[in-house]
Order: C-alpha cells, then sequence, then structure tokens
C-alpha cells in the first residue's frame, strides 16, 4: 500500500505575526517555518503503518516554493520514502479549493490508496482541504481523528463529534483522513536518516504535469479572496485589583456579576 | 436568481441549539433578503420565526448521528431547493466536516469560522481571525451561494419575539447509499459540560497546577461551580496534568466564551492566540509580569492555590 501525506509549512506556533499592510497580509521576512504541527501528526501515522508494514510507501505532497524543500527534506529524514513538490506560477492565489484541486490530482498521479493530512493548517486555520480532496477523488473522509485501524481495505476511525462524544467511524479505502492533536508522538529524525534525506531528489509539478486546468486553481479558479488585513482588535484595558485574596476574590466576583454581567 | 440567507439551525432532538438564534438574529441583521432557516431530521422549528426565520424548511431522515455524506446530500438538497446566496452553518465539528465536501462538488466558496458578517453593497463579506487569533482578515466570496461557518458566541443570543414561522418539508431523499461511511458506535463524553468551542465559560489550568492531583482538585471543582468548562495550558496538557482535548491555544481549541479565567496560565503567545476573543477575562498568577495580564479584564497577582477555593466559595454564593 502507499499512503499519501499533505504536508505545509507554516510559521511556528510561537511566532508573533506582523501585519505588512492591509492588502499584503503577514510579513513573512522574520519568521521560522517549521511543518504544520497537525500534518506532522499525519506523518507519523503514515510512519507507523509502514513500520507495521501495512503500508510499503510514504509519500509527501507540498504545494509550495524552493524554501518549502527544508520541510519536505524533514519528512523524508524521518522516513518518508518519497516526495513531490507542487509548484507552478499557475497556482499562486489559489483558495482552499484550488489547492485541494492541485493535491487530488498529485495523488491520483501517484496513485496511492490513502491519505492523510492534519485537520487544519495554523496559519490559515481553514480545515477545509482535506474534505475537498476526498470530495474531488470520490474518497470517503473522516476528519479530526485522534486514532486509525487499517486491515486489508477496511478502516475504523475515531473522530470526535459534537460535545466531547467519539464516533468510531468505518469505511472502506481509498480515504482520506485528517489528524488531530493526540494522534501520536511525532518521531524525530534520525542522523542516518539526515543524510539520506539529503541526496534525495525532490520532483517538481507543476498544472501541465497533473493535467489541471490553470483556469482551476491559482487565482484565476479562487472563489475565495482575502483582504483587509489586521491586527486583532484591541481589547480594552483591564484592572489589576488590591489587597489580600479574600477581599481580592470579593471584589472580582462583584465585578463579574455586577460590572461585567457574566454570573 | 440566488437571494437570501440560508441557516443551517442544529438541534438536539428538536431542542434548538443557541447557535441557531444567534445566526438566525444575525442573518436577518444582514438585510439582503428573506431568511431560510433549514432543520435536519426533526419535523419543527415554527418559534425559529421568533429570532428572525422568514421560513424554515426541513429535511427528513436520521441526522443524529453525524455522516460526511448525508449531511452534504441534505444541504445540497436545501441550497438546490432554496437558491440562497448566502448559506451560513454554526462552526460545529459537522460543519467543519461536511460544508468543505459539499463546496468542492458545487464548487463554492467557504469562509471558516468567521466572527463577524456584514452586508457591504447587498453582499455578505465575513471577517475572521486567522494564526489562532494573532490576525484577522475579510472573506469575500464570489459564488452564489458564499458558504460560512460562523464561530459560536460571536454575537449573542438574542430574545425571541414570540413570532413563529411556517414550516415546509422538502423532498430531498437522503438515504443508506449516501453517508460514504458508517458509525460503528459512539464513545460518550467524559463530562457532561458544554464542549471547549462553544463554552460560554471556561476556567483553565497551566503547569502550575504541578500534578494531575492538582488539577483536579482545583480547576474541575472550580468549573464545575459556574457549569464551566475546564481547559488548559499546552504546558499542562504537555505535562500530562490534563487530557489534549481540553488545549486551548493554537494547537489546542480555540475559544470564544463570555467568561475565561486563566488560573496559573503565563499566557504564551499560542495560549492567547487561542483565547484572546473571550468577552471578559480573569488572571490569576503569581508572576506580576506574566503577558496574560496584558490582556486580562481582571487581574490577580496571587496564588491561585489560595484562590481557588474561595473563588469557588464566593461564585458559589454569588450564583445560589
Amino acid at each position: 500500500m502507499k499512503i499519501g501525506v499533505c504536508l505545509k509549512q507554516v510559521p511556528a506556533s510561537d511566532s508573533r505575526i506582523k501585519i505588512a499592510g492591509p492588502s499584503e497580509g503577514v510579513d513573512a521576512s522574520d519568521l521560522k517555518m517549521e511543518i504544520n504541527p497537525y500534518d506532522e501528526f499525519a506523518l507519523e501515522e503514515a510512519l507507523k503503518l509502514k513500520d507495521a508494514k501495512i503500508a510499503k510507501k510514504v509519500v509527501v505532497f507540498t504545494v509550495g516554493g524552493t524554501d518549502s524543500e527544508q520541510r519536505i527534506r524533514d519528512a523524508l529524514a524521518r522516513g518518508a520514502t518519497g516526495a513531490v513538490r507542487l509548484d507552478d506560477a499557475a497556482f499562486e492565489g489559489s483558495d482552499s479549493l484550488g489547492v485541494a484541486r492541485i493535491l487530488a490530482a498529485a495523488a491520483k498521479k501517484e496513485g496511492v490508496d490513502m491519505l492523510l493530512a492534519g485537520k487544519q493548517a495554523i496559519d490559515d486555520d481553514n480545515s477545509q482541504v482535506p474534505a475537498m480532496i476526498a470530495e474531488i477523488l470520490g474518497w470517503p473522509q473522516v476528519t479530526v481523528i485522534d486514532k486509525l485501524e487499517i486491515s486489508g481495505d477496511s478502516f475504523k476511525a475515531w473522530r470526535q463529534s459534537g460535545g466531547g462524544a467519539r464516533d468510531v467511524v468505518t469505511g472502506s479505502l481509498p480515504a482520506v483522513f485528517s489528524a488531530d492533536k493526540g494522534m501520536n508522538t511525532p518521531r524525530y529524525a534520525k542522523l542516518r536518516g539526515i543524510m539520506m534525506a539529503k541526496r534525495k531528489k525532490i520532483p517538481v509539478q507543476g498544472a501541465s504535469d497533473l493535467g489541471l486546468d490553470a483556469g482551476s486553481v491559482g487565482s484565476a479558479g479562487a472563489q475565495v479572496t482575502l483582504s483587509s488585513w489586521g491586527e486583532p482588535p484591541a481589547r480594552p484595558p483591564g484592572r489589576t485589583l488590591e489587597g489580600d485574596v479574600p477581599g481580592m476574590v470579593k471584589e472580582l466576583v462583584t465585578l463579574l456579576r455586577d460590572e461585567a454581567k457574566v454570573l | 436568481m440566488s437571494n437570501g440567507i440560508l441557516v443551517i439551525c442544529e438541534h438536539d432532538g428538536g431542542a434548538f441549539k443557541k447557535t441557531a438564534f444567534e445566526l438566525l438574529a444575525k442573518a436577518k441583521s444582514l438585510d439582503v433578503g428573506a431568511v431560510t432557516a433549514l432543520v435536519l431530521g426533526a419535523d419543527s422549528g415554527a418559534e425559529l420565526g421568533g429570532y428572525g426565520a422568514d421560513k424554515v424548511v426541513t429535511i427528513a431522515g436520521d441526522f443524529s448521528r453525524h455522516l460526511t455524506g448525508a449531511y452534504a446530500k441534505a444541504v445540497q438538497g436545501a441550497i438546490e431547493a432554496v437558491s440562497p446566496a448566502v448559506v451560513l452553518a454554526s462552526a460545529s465539528a459537522e460543519a467543519k466536516d461536511a460544508l468543505p465536501r459539499l463546496a468542492a462538488r458545487l464548487g463554492l466558496g467557504l469562509g471558516t469560522e468567521v466572527t463577524e458578517l456584514r452586508n457591504e453593497g447587498g453582499s455578505v463579506v465575513g471577517r475572521r481571525p486567522v494564526y489562532a487569533g494573532k490576525a484577522f482578515v475579510d472573506v469575500n466570496i464570489s459564488s452564489a451561494p458564499a458558504l460560512f461557518t460562523v464561530r459560536a458566541n460571536s454575537f449573542g443570543v438574542p430574545e425571541s419575539s414570540g413570532g413563529s414561522a411556517g414550516v415546509e418539508a422538502l423532498g430531498v431523499a437522503v438515504g443508506a447509499g449516501d453517508a460514504l461511511t458508517a458509525i460503528e458506535s459512539t464513545e460518550a463524553p467524559s463530562s457532561s459540560v458544554a464542549d471547549l468551542s462553544e463554552a460560554d465559560r471556561i476556567v483553565s489550568g497551566g503547569r502550575s497546577v504541578k500534578s494531575k492531583d492538582g488539577y483536579d482538585s482545583l480547576i474541575r471543582p472550580l468549573a464545575s461551580s459556574i457549569g464551566a468548562t475546564p481547559g488548559a495550558s499546552r504546558a499542562c496538557v504537555d505535562a500530562g496534568y490534563a487530557p489534549h482535548s481540553h488545549q486551548v491555544g493554537q494547537t489546542g481549541k480555540t475559544v470564544n466564551p463570555s467568561l475565561y479565567i486563566a488560573m496559573g496560565i503565563s499566557g504564551a503567545i499560542q495560549h492567547l492566540a487561542g483565547m484572546r476573543t473571550s468577552k471578559i477575562i480573569v488572571a490569576v498568577n503569581t508572576d506580576a509580569d506574566a503577558p496574560i495580564f496584558q490582556h486580562a479584564t481582571y487581574g490577580l497577582v496571587a496564588d491561585m492555590f489560595e484562590v481557588g477555593p474561595l473563588l469557588k466559595q464566593e461564585l458559589e454564593a454569588a450564583l445560589s
């Protein structure tokens, strides 16, 4: 079996985000990039299936420029057997559906039997691409899972449903899964893996390689455009309570009830 | 011609969720045509007229457990029947799972977890947090309909005007073949409190609770005294003191409660990102320089182990 893993590079979760301007968006100049944390859970799950001999190959798909190669090499160093970088001027300005079309086409071309992705990327926070890929490929999906079992071509996946309950979802491969935190603990790359990953060639594919109509991706295909980037709304200044602990606690509860009116 | 707004109104066995009322009232105030409430799996909803629905449409079937394919097929049927310019849904686990799939099927634009909606020259524009709330951006959608999921508690729950709306059953057939997957079983939630992402009150603990016992004896009782959902910082979760389902922040849940009480949380940027839209923030920390105090409505520079039991007592007295 061959597993595809969708992997995106994002600013590290402890990054300060600066806005370059209302239409420019985020100032990326000083940002330290890493693999999207949820994609790391997806990759780890695929590698575990390879360790268990359920999968033979784990292929990483990344939509991104040459600056994302370091993240792809990190994935190869951890044990991915191959990777494809998806890059084309025609991809610029893609919305989630555009990105899903690119990834779906790449997965189809590669002939994977299932796809794993993170439940969301921690930059756009869209949580859209995995389900969109599933629809485009006509595969079932189970999103936001924290446990997965594969047996032959059947799967069993545990997903958070509303109100804290967990559904045990069953179905048949091929399918798309999106990973939540708690699914596993991602491994670190070993030195040998890092050395091997350095020498690996990372093929690049564009719209024509994937048989994609350039009008269906990038700005040309986008139904969603973003504008008016800004900082979070400022919070009104708060106040620090004074006095001994019992006094502060009494004052706090009075404020919560009479001023904030949240009790 | 697409017109008006279709609002997916979630319910538990016929009892509508607060988010349904919140979305209907917002839809009405946007003033872009008729507001139609969509109710899946229940033959009711006349009372939604009191919150802004001009009309209620229902689709029969068993939607008590979420199956992606069935949900997507039903909403697709409603869109075809109503031809709305905008579809609004709460950013629930169900809508966030199925609406992207439907968006791909119909070639529609989707805005995830918007916290603002406005009418700009007749079209509806959303605004939403990105980078877990470290930045905000407008979402402009050119497709008809435009799809939006909306973060709970963004607009507040209105009072009913007491009005009612006509209910019409749509002839959309959703069968087992549409499901794509099956649900073998459902594991019950570990507690009966609201999910963090929908909670109106949250009490969170940091790593300084020192142990799982510390979390269970300090944070949980304080939370339950005001019907709040317990939360935790990443450090607290990574140390094993609270389960990861409790984590608030960039790699946990993003929350939007009326009241957020942060106990012993310093306020790392990735935690602030997940809770900064809370209406009222209370911070309790011994370190007066902790970043959390810059975001707190009310700050107490004090030991949370001393504050916790007293606060629980006072809150219980205030609520009784």
